[in-house]
């Protein structure tokens, strides 16, 4: 299927809404994305029609409703070309998908003294559920550190891993758009022994992915980023290392048995969907990545190589130095997510600015709050792109970014 | 949408452009730090204080840190008229002033609503973007910390 731009932006109604008559422009896919009709239909429809517990009646809607959310399941496995279907787990979101690996197996592996290694652009939700484990478990961090353009600075590696019994990375960053090695990463994680674990929620959305040729243990990754609906995660992870983990949550779902004496698991994946899980979101997903497939992860990638190369070209072309993108120059290092800093304008201020225009970006930390503290700023304006963006709108963002220098005289 | 021009006025860009009583103090001067988690502004705020009571004087008031034009305006605008006038004085100062931002829960002392803010008026225009009007009243909840604790830390979450 060949990329069919405008036939693309009209499977999103919402980019067909005007506020104050103007249309609107939405560059901030890295922080949520749009939905696309289908994944608004499927959701309905099935809440029309099909709506039921799953996993626990025996009545024939009961058993399709069940059906429904397996699907989801289904594709996310074919999308990112897991070996096993009950390999994936349904959870709350990514962070909660993290934060279910650093309690159920880090309270099993990790003790004092223990290391994991994080890098220096990893997303608050690779940071924080270790820093528990650092105050509950007395663990430690190592950090790798960055190249001067926003890439992973590899040199002291080993060092690092020596020892480590984890390497927690993303695979790409949500705030230098930096894609990282990540085949090559996993591999010297597995010889140094640790445990490597891939934040994919940047990755998965705009690449083709294929976790067997990574050679990852555990990934990551959200749905609301890829089109489709938000209170839905996902945890991907090695039969063997899933089926040894303890569970996480525990209550309905997740057990084999219970006695007044205790209890015993269910299988992956139900060991750690505890509870009623997100029904209707698990069929909008699936929807969302049969859109996706449709279009060709492949193709998406292509457009957003194409238009981040323009964005770079046509920040840097009409502000020259008076605009800092950080992160890789070449867009084959980078996605579609482009942070930056502009003339001395606070990044609050240039997203107002931009808002007026309906020119809709994130400012502020973008919960990376030490690859702050490394870039040496307290905030940036982050615009990012997605399928459905084209040159118009990032003409747009250089138009606000004029009118930002009108008002401040800068 | 209200117009950019009722939240960037001129007054106030000038006080982002050129902040007054920029700097710090040394102790034993109070020292109290606020930040805004969502969008990291910081502000310090120094003030070196004499007597005791409501009745103590400001002698000296400074403002550190840095974040978006309104909340480093009003921080600035803050602090002008405020040396050499009672702690009261200037606790009736910031009730007067969350006031034209809108926050409720204000209690309101007799005579707040004689109270001249000045310049500061052009704030006003803060209360039709609700996401900034924690920008705006950073620096004075920091002055309140400084007032209530003598020190320490603020945050608008």
């Amino acid at each position: 299927m060949t990329f069919d731009q405008t036939s693309i932006r009209k499977d999103f109604p919402i980019l067909s809404r005007q506020i104050d008559g103007k249309p609107l422009v939405y560059l901030d896919s890295g922080n949520t994305s749009q939905k696309p009709q289908r994944v608004i239909d499927a959701m309905s429809h099935f809440q029309e029609r099909t709506y039921a517990p799953i996993n626990r009646s025996s009545y024939r809607l009961a058993a399709e409703a069940t059906d429904a959310y397996e699907k989801g399941r289904i594709a996310v496995a074919r999308l990112i070309n897991a070996p096993s279907v009950d390999e994936v787990v349904f959870t709350k979101n990514a962070t909660e998908s993290m934060n279910l690996i650093a309690q159920a197996w880090g309270r099993a592996n990790l003790d004092e003294g223990d290391i994991v290694v994080l890098t220096e652009m990893e997303h608050h939700a690779n940071i924080v559920p270790w820093q528990m484990l650092v105050q509950e478990r007395k663990i430690q961090i190592r950090w790798v550190p960055l190249t001067a353009d926003g890439q992973l600075d590899l040199t002291n590696l080993d060092n690092l891993l020596d020892g480590a019994k984890v390497f927690s990375f993303t695979a790409m960053s949500n705030v230098l758009g930096t894609i990282t090695p990540i085949e090559m990463l996993c591999e010297r994680a597995r010889a140094a022994g640790a445990l490597s674990i891939v934040d994919a929620c940047q990755f998965v959305p705009h690449n083709v992915t294929d976790i067997q040729s990574w050679g990852a243990d555990l990934v990551v990754f959200s749905s609301h980023k890829m089109c489709g609906p938000s209170g839905i995660g996902m945890l991907w992870g090695r039969m063997e290392i899933l089926d040894a983990m303890p569970p996480f949550l525990g209550g309905g779902n997740m057990i084999d048995t219970v006695t007044f004496d205790g209890f015993t698991t269910a299988p992956v994946p139900m060991k750690f969907e505890a509870g009623t899980p997100p029904i209707i979101e698990a069929v909008g997903l699936a929807a969302a990545v049969e859109y996706l497939e449709e279009i060709g992860m492949a193709n998406i990638r292509q457009h957003e190589m194409e238009l981040s190369r323009y964005t770079l070209d046509t920040l840097k072309g009409r502000f020259g130095d008076d605009i800092t993108i950080y992160g890789p120059d070449d867009v084959e290092l980078r996605g579609g997510v482009f942070s930056f800093a502009f003339r001395d304008i606070h990044p609050h201020d240039v997203s107002q600015v931009l808002d007026e225009r309906n020119v809709c970006v994130r400012a502020g930390h973008h919960c990376a709050k030490p690859l702050m503290q490394t870039l040496g700023v307290n905030a940036t304006t982050r615009a990012s792109i997605y399928l459905y963006n084209d040159t118009a709108d990032i003409d747009a963002l250089a138009d606000g970014l004029d009118k930002a220098t009108d008002i401040f005289g800068l | 949408m209200p117009g950019l021009e009722d939240l960037y006025r001129e007054i106030i860009l000038d006080h982002y452009r050129t902040p007054r009583n920029r700097g710090e103090l040394d102790p034993p001067a109070i020292k109290a730090e606020g930040h805004n988690p969502l969008c990291g502004d910081e502000v310090t705020v120094y003030l070196s204080i004499s007597g005791e009571g409501d009745d103590a004087v400001i002698d000296d008031i400074k403002i550190a840190g840095q974040g978006c034009s309104i909340s480093q305006s009003s921080a600035s605008m803050m602090t002008q008229s405020m040396k050499g006038k009672t702690v009261a004085e200037n606790r009736a100062l910031v009730r007067r002033f969350k006031a034209l931002m809108g926050i409720e829960g204000i209690e309101p002392h007799d005579g707040d609503d004689a109270i001249d803010l000045g310049d500061r008026e052009a704030l006003q225009g803060v209360v039709k973007f609700p996401v900034r009007i924690k920008c705006a009243v950073l620096s004075w909840n920091t002055l309140l910390q400084a007032l209530d604790t003598g020190g320490g830390t603020t945050s608008t979450e």
